[in-house]
């Protein structure tokens, strides 16, 4: 049981963080406004679990222009792809 | 408790997966091609059909048997050759954007698509075995928007209305017979062309 619990990661113990990284999962990069609408979550609340996980690395972050609006990319990075899915793996076991 | 949480989570994590990952959209290129075989085949079919008449008297579709298995070979052949370029172009797009060509997402595109498509097959066939040749043409259209429409869901909205417009002709079409191939060819070959052009531009530029 501790064994288990060891891999479930506390940067995915939040909703929105979860979701976040679900959605970059299966998709190549998300801006910020398709993860809003996706998730149903308010823009600050949005940003500050973004910079969390781009803090510890799980996320990159790339600012580009479209049109001359900013638009802010965000990815999963290999090392996020790895512990989100140990952390599956993780609560599949703890369901066994 | 705990259990109850991380089923919830899992339960998340699976619909916000299905809700924002997208089928891998057909290549705007292959519905240009697949526009322009349409209308190679629409003019292999009018020399089939209208042979040896006199454009400026009243024709009438001539419909032997040999000329029915030669409209079948060339419905065939668009139909293939629209499907492997279709593949092809898509599969190259794919691999640009670094996404797999054949997933869930594609997948679940395909069954629906397929689903009007088989029953609209076999409707046309039983028609084409009683006689009921006229309706054929505009039949296909019909289910093949049915089609469109039906996997619309799973890909990119633009085909919804590209599939409504398919049936919009193919009903025209059950109504007035004549106008038949002249619809089959707006159906399949030009709109496939425009709409090519634009999900090419709106997409892949």
């Amino acid at each position: 049981m501790k064994e288990i619990l060891k891999d479930l990661i506390k940067a995915f113990e939040n909703k929105t963080r979860l979701g976040i990284m679900s959605a970059l999962m299966v998709n190549d990069y998300m801006d910020f406004k398709n993860l809003k609408d996706l998730l149903d979550v308010t823009d600050g609340n949005l940003a500050s679990h973004l910079k969390a996980l781009e803090k510890v690395d799980y996320i990159s972050v790339t600012k580009e222009f479209i049109e001359r609006k900013p638009n802010t990319k965000y990815q999963a990075t290999k090392e996020g792809q790895i512990a989100f899915k140990k952390h599956i793996q993780a609560i599949e076991q703890l369901l066994k | 408790m705990t259990k109850e949480k991380y089923l919830e989570d899992l339960k998340d994590i699976k619909s916000i997966m299905e809700r924002s990952s997208r089928f891998i959209s057909l290549s705007g290129l292959s519905g240009v091609m697949a526009g322009l075989f349409a209308l190679a085949g629409a003019y292999l079919a009018y020399q089939t059909v209208y042979q040896q008449q006199d454009y400026l008297s009243y024709r009438r579709a001539d419909m032997t048997p040999d000329n029915i298995i030669q409209l079948l070979a060339i419905a065939i052949g668009v139909l293939v050759l629209s499907i492997g370029v279709g593949i092809i172009f898509t599969q190259r797009k794919a691999k640009k954007q670094g996404q797999k060509l054949w997933d869930s997402q594609s997948k679940r595109v395909v069954i629906n698509m397929l689903i009007p498509l088989v029953a609209g097959g076999l409707v046309c066939l039983i028609l084409l075995n009683n006689g009921f040749i006229g309706l054929i043409a505009p039949l296909t259209l019909v289910f093949y928007g049915l089609a469109l429409v039906n996997a619309s869901k799973y890909t990119l909205s633009d085909i919804r209305s590209l599939g409504i417009l398919e049936i919009i002709l193919g009903l025209i079409g059950c109504q007035f017979v004549g106008f038949g191939l002249i619809l089959w060819v707006i159906g399949f070959g030009i709109l496939h062309i425009v709409y090519g052009i634009v999900m090419y531009v709106k997409y892949e530029k």
